[in-house]
């Protein structure tokens, strides 16, 4: 491990220089391990926040009060300290410059992390696939990598859900249809989807999408939960 | 508990089959749905891990570990077409 970033109060980036690391895709998890002096092992799934094409290995872990691993990434890990990970792990929900566009991002929550990765990648590989991002987000402080969104050259839209700041003009209001009619390409333009979050919040873009009338085979998801780290 | 998806389980069927799968097509026997693994329902909390199909609910795979020994349970597959992946 080389750095522990603080992304938001509840969030860090834990940054690795992994040995023999063949490189991975953008939108791909890894697998962390961890075994107690005692033995007992608990594994947790986190996307990769870092394009293929950037100098370190980052994983942005939510801390999860009743968790087994997030606490320890999030307030005992240490520079220096080493890691047991397996991955890249899957091979569905990756996104390649080659596969173009126009390429349209759903995230609740800290399922925009493998969006990062996409989105970095986008910008590193030069593509000229359009791109847009819709991340709901409870409040402005929980929003992850609040500085770089900006930077990356695709079309980023937040919406707070629970709290916006003063004068806020961006969305607040929970994700469905009326807000991905309007965010989305229309299905005549056959958009690539890709939509990541909490199991709820999968299920109501994707029903939403789909009854907008986009292709469902052009819809992937992720879903993540409390136990299932990410 | 909320269902995960197919996801959840790439690094586990990597270790049991030594294969990305997540991308591989499987058919349900019970209602002919067809679709990639990552879409797939996935339960993780049940004893083991429980996969089923997202149109009928049925139970596709179940994977059981036990010191060390993983038992896959795949009848409710009509078909598993891995593609090229599994050569990969």
């Amino acid at each position: 491990m080389v750095e522990l970033l603080d992304e938001t109060p509840r969030v860090r980036s834990v940054v690795l220089d992994p040995p023999d690391w063949g490189g991975h895709l953008a939108g791909q998890h890894v697998d962390v391990r961890l075994t107690a002096e005692d033995g007992y092992q608990a594994q947790r799934s986190y996307s990769i926040a870092s394009a293929p094409e950037d100098e370190h290995l980052v994983l942005t872990v939510e801390r999860l009060d009743d968790g087994e691993v997030s606490p320890y990434l999030v307030d005992e890990l240490r520079p220096g300290d080493e890691l047991e990970l397996r991955g890249p792990i899957g091979g569905y929900f990756v996104w390649e410059a080659s596969t173009g566009g126009p390429l349209l991002l759903v995230a609740g929550g800290s399922g925009v992390v493998p969006f990062r990765s996409m989105l970095r990648h986008r910008a590193a590989a030069g593509s000229d696939a359009p791109a847009r991002l819709l991340y709901s987000s409870r409040s402005l402080d929980e929003v992850i990598y609040r500085d770089e969104w900006e930077g990356l050259g695709a079309d980023v839209r937040f919406t707070l859900t629970r709290e916006q700041p003063e004068g806020w003009t961006g969305y607040a209001r929970r994700i469905d249809g009326e807000l991905l009619a309007e965010v989305a390409w229309p299905p005549a333009e056959r958009p690539l989807v890709y939509v990541c979050g909490p199991t709820v919040f999968v299920e109501t873009a994707a029903e939403a999408l789909v009854a907008l009338g986009h292709d469902p085979a052009r819809i992937k998801t992720e879903r993540f939960g409390a136990t299932g780290g990410r | 508990m909320d269902a995960l998806d197919g996801n959840a389980i790439a690094g586990q069927l990597v270790e049991v089959f030594g294969a990305e799968l997540t991308t591989a097509t499987g058919v349900c026997a019970g209602c002919g749905a067809s679709g990639p693994v990552a879409e797939l329902e996935v339960y993780l909390e049940a004893p083991g891990t429980v996969v089923r199909c997202r149109s009928c609910k049925a139970v596709l795979m179940v994977l059981v570990s036990r010191r060390g020994v993983t038992c896959v349970d795949l009848h409710g597959f009509a078909q598993f077409d891995v593609g090229r992946r599994i050569r990969e």
